[in-house]
């Protein structure tokens, strides 16, 4: 970038001289006392009460009861009738085109049962096309699927559910080698093995990886085999409601056109919710590294029908976020420039945490800077702290920020930041839904016939995830269920369309009313962002 | 929210979307600022992180008769910018099963005839937002080469720009994936790690671990996780 355009970026006019001084290293106890005073799923503002539904008393980020106490959009504005006849009769909707939605309806094609995939946007614009980092699977001689077990349990605080974990690090590589055969290209060593890196929180390296592309390149090739394997698509056709059929199971679901605007009906004898996260809901005033379709919607459309859910107050608050240049955002500047060299300073040029904490700790400390007035303001009133890379080049040679994060310079270049030399301002960015929907390892849901995979789900995780295992989540509960939700959708005793209504709707309407009376509540799911501006534009 | 907050004294610039003009803050990329002047954008949006595609647009600058291309989620409005979004565009897409395929060099052949009409026009090179060299991932593909088209195009965002310039009508990226698909089913050796914990897996070797893990109480296997 030219001299000039540096200096146009009001930020860089006069920084501080950094300091590079080791900062202080913190006690266990000191390390608790940064988490329960900074972190925000700990603490006490923004949140509220559940009155209503199976959560009812959990204590939850006042965002997420805005998308779990709403109002139906079948009922409201004015009520909605049921055709005479559904749109489509299928043994399997799949409602999501994620990575969950996509391996799951490949594999419930297999068993000849008739799948419908609806999804918000395009078949693969979600959150899994966006994962950089890689996917974690035992396969080192020293590592084991016990092992694996172990990290993530340790990782999750203690609170994952174990059971579902034996899953996961079991049946991990077999979902691999299903990839590796069609072709999807993870790096390899030497030796033409899957080259394995070491991820944060874990005690081996098994992070395997498609450069910085992991999930483009899965959605690349399973977007590729999903198109092609004749399996319906709606695509642009986000689910609203769900529909319950005899005996308060789950019968379908009612999807929203959004081109023409009109509803379309699906009774289906089994449903499996693979939504995905939360990050668009911008809890906490955060932004978010998540795609434009992540709201939740699952998790609105299954309280609805009385789902319980797990750990709602838990999220990962990924530590290094852009926050400026302020166009960006929200977007995630990998932990790797941490563990390659690059330094945090605050507004005083000091460092303030050793980098290499687990994110939650780095990420409490720049809170704390932040609001304590060591943080440096944005152009548009948002405070962060400097990332510095240009450290990595200086102690690992001239270059090595271009040859290791092309990405990230490629990126940031596109912004005039050339942050090789510059650094970065950065803010804890809202990345991962820690809890979600509860499932057991078939990914059954209490309620009947309706299933849930991804990252809408909660349990195997507990109260925090280690990179790589979402990934891995995705595809080995979308095989599992999408195999057992067809399955169980082609077994199922037929009912009539004449059997299939809003019932569950209606009662937590009633439940809403007598909870708040007369308060409004928003209507949900949410849908889409909208960061529209409430003004019309300056015309010219 | 975050997505079109004014910065402090931000220069008001003219930018035209399809077709009318509007006046945004400078430091906005085109989504935004499509927000900001109050589009609802649906079409055209996936990640806002650069890796999806939903987002490629087409834009010109007063007086320079090229014709830029872009991804709108990543690129910065600028003072007499006009542009559009061309959230998709139609292609010719195969239909094949990679692990069945006898010979994927002669099969390229059959799935895209097309991709041997390559004309050098390079325009589908020039269009990539990705910078990828296309034009030489296109010639490699017909070459064989499928191990260089792979090294070439890992980062195609499958944006569809390169198939709205080739004058040869094919679609560059879809051949790109199909010699990649092609290269890691097919040449590379499947890997011997994961071969080996696969036996092993199937074999039961875990098995008796990880039960035991399952039947400790949470105090005992809480214990056992703690890295020492
Ligand atoms: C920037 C980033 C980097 C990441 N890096 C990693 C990593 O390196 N390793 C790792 O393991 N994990 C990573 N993760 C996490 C991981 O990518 C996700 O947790 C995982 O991909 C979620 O998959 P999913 O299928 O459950 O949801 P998604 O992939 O988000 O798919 C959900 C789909 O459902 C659609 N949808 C939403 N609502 C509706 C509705 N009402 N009706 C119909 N469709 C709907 C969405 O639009 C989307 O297409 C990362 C996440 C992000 C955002
Ligand atoms: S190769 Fe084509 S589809 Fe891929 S990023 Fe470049 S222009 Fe887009
Ligand atoms: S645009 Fe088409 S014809 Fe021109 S170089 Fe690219 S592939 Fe060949
Ligand atoms: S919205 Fe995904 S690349 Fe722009």
């Amino acid at each position: 970038m030219s001299p000039d355009q540096k200096e146009s970026l009001p930020l860089y006019a006069n920084l501080p001289n950094f300091i590079t001084d080791e900062p202080p290293a913190l006690t266990s106890e000191q390390r608790m006392a940064l988490l329960n005073r900074y972190y925000p799923d700990y603490r006490p503002e923004g949140k509220t009460t559940l009155r209503v539904g199976a959560n009812r008393g959990n204590v939850v980020p006042e965002e997420i009861a805005n998308i779990l106490e709403t109002r139906s959009r079948l009922l409201h504005p004015e009520k909605v009738e049921r055709p005479s006849a559904p749109d489509a009769d299928v043994d399997l909707l799949i409602i999501g085109g994620g990575g969950a939605g996509i391996t799951a309806a490949l594999f419930a094609k297999e068993t000849g049962a008739s799948v419908l995939v609806a999804t918000k946007l395009r078949i693969g614009d979600s959150n899994t096309v966006m994962a950089e980092g890689g996917i974690q699977v035992a396969l080192g001689d020293d590592d084991s699927p016990a092992q694996h077990l172990k990290d993530a349990y340790r990782g999750g605080h203690f609170t994952g559910d174990t059971e579902l974990l034996s899953v996961l690090v079991r049946e991990g590589p077999e979902v691999i080698s299903w990839l590796v055969k069609k072709g999807v290209l993870f790096d390899r060593d030497a030796h033409g093995n899957l080259a394995l890196r070491k991820g944060g929180g874990t005690t081996r390296p098994r992070l395997i990886s498609a450069k910085d592309y992991t999930g483009l390149e899965l959605v690349r090739v399973l977007k590729e085999d999903l198109l092609n394997s004749g399996i319906p698509i709606w695509a642009f056709s986000p689910a609203v409601e769900l529909l319950e059929g005899p005996d308060s199971s789950c019968a379908g679901a009612v999807l929203l056109d959004v081109d023409s605007g009109k509803f379309k009906w699906v009774k289906a004898r089994a449903v499996m919710l693979a939504t995905g996260g939360t990050g668009r809901l911008h809890i906490g005033g955060f932004a978010t590294s998540n795609h434009f379709g992540a709201t939740g919607d699952g998790l609105g459309m299954a309280y609805r029908m009385g789902a319980p859910l797990l750990h709602m107050e838990s999220f990962q608050y990924h530590p290094t976020g852009v926050i400026y240049p302020s166009e960006m955002a929200g977007m995630l500047i990998t932990e790797a420039v941490r563990g390659a060299g690059a330094r945090l300073y605050n507004k005083d040029g000091k460092r303030f945490v050793n980098e290499l904490e687990t994110r939650d700790v780095v990420a409490s400390a720049i809170i704390r800077e932040c609001s304590e007035g060591r943080g440096v303001r944005t152009g548009a009133g948002h405070f962060g702290v400097y990332l510095d890379l240009s450290a990595i080049d200086r102690e690992m040679g001239e270059g090595t920020v271009a040859r290791r994060f092309p990405n990230i310079l490629k990126l940031m270049s596109k912004h005039d930041v050339d942050c090789s030399t510059h650094p970065i301002l950065v803010y804890p960015t809202l990345h991962y839904q820690n809890g979600g929907i509860s499932a057991d390892k078939e990914g059954r849901t209490p309620i009947d016939h309706l299933y849930v995979a991804g990252e809408t789900t909660g349990g195997l995780h507990g109260k925090n995830r280690l990179m790589g295992n979402s990934l891995l989540e995705v595809l080995v509960f979308g095989h599992r269920v999408g195999l057992s939700a067809a399955k169980a959708g082609m077994s199922r005793k037929p009912f009539s369309w004449q059997e299939v209504g809003f019932g569950h709707v209606e009662r937590f309407e009633q439940a809403l009313d007598s909870e708040f009376h007369g308060v409004v509540r928003p209507e949900g799911p949410l849908l889409f962002p909208d960061y529209r501006r409430n003004t019309s534009g300056d015309s010219a | 929210m975050f997505q079109y907050e004014k910065p402090d004294n931000a220069k008001m610039i003219k930018v035209g979307i399809n077709g009318k003009d509007w006046s945004v803050p400078e430091g906005l990329t085109m989504i935004q600022a499509m927000w900001y002047t109050g589009h609802e954008v649906i079409h055209g949006i996936g990640c806002l992180g650069g890796v999806c595609g939903a987002c490629a647009a087409v834009y010109r600058m007063p007086g320079d008769f090229h014709l830029h291309n872009a991804l709108a989620c990543q690129t910065l409005v600028k003072e007499n910018m006009a542009f559009s979004l061309i959230p998709s565009f139609p292609s010719q897409r195969a239909d094949y099963k990679i692990e069945t395929i006898a010979d994927t060099k002669e099969e390229l052949f059959k799935l895209y005839p097309e991709s041997a009409t390559c004309r050098n026009c390079n325009a589908c090179t020039e269009v990539c937002p990705q910078g990828i060299d296309v034009r030489d991932a296109v010639w490699r593909s017909v070459f064989g080469d499928f191990k260089g088209v792979t090294e070439g195009t890992m980062s195609c965002v499958m944006c569809g720009l390169c198939v709205s310039r080739c004058i040869a009508e094919m679609a560059p990226h879809e051949i790109a994936l199909y010699a990649r698909r092609a290269y890691g089913s097919q040449e590379l050796k499947f890997p011997d790690n994961l071969l080996h914990r696969m036996e092993k897996i199937q074999s039961g070797d875990f098995d008796a671990e990880l039960s035991r893990l399952l039947s400790l109480s949470p105090e005992m296997l809480k214990s056992e996780c703690e890295v020492k």
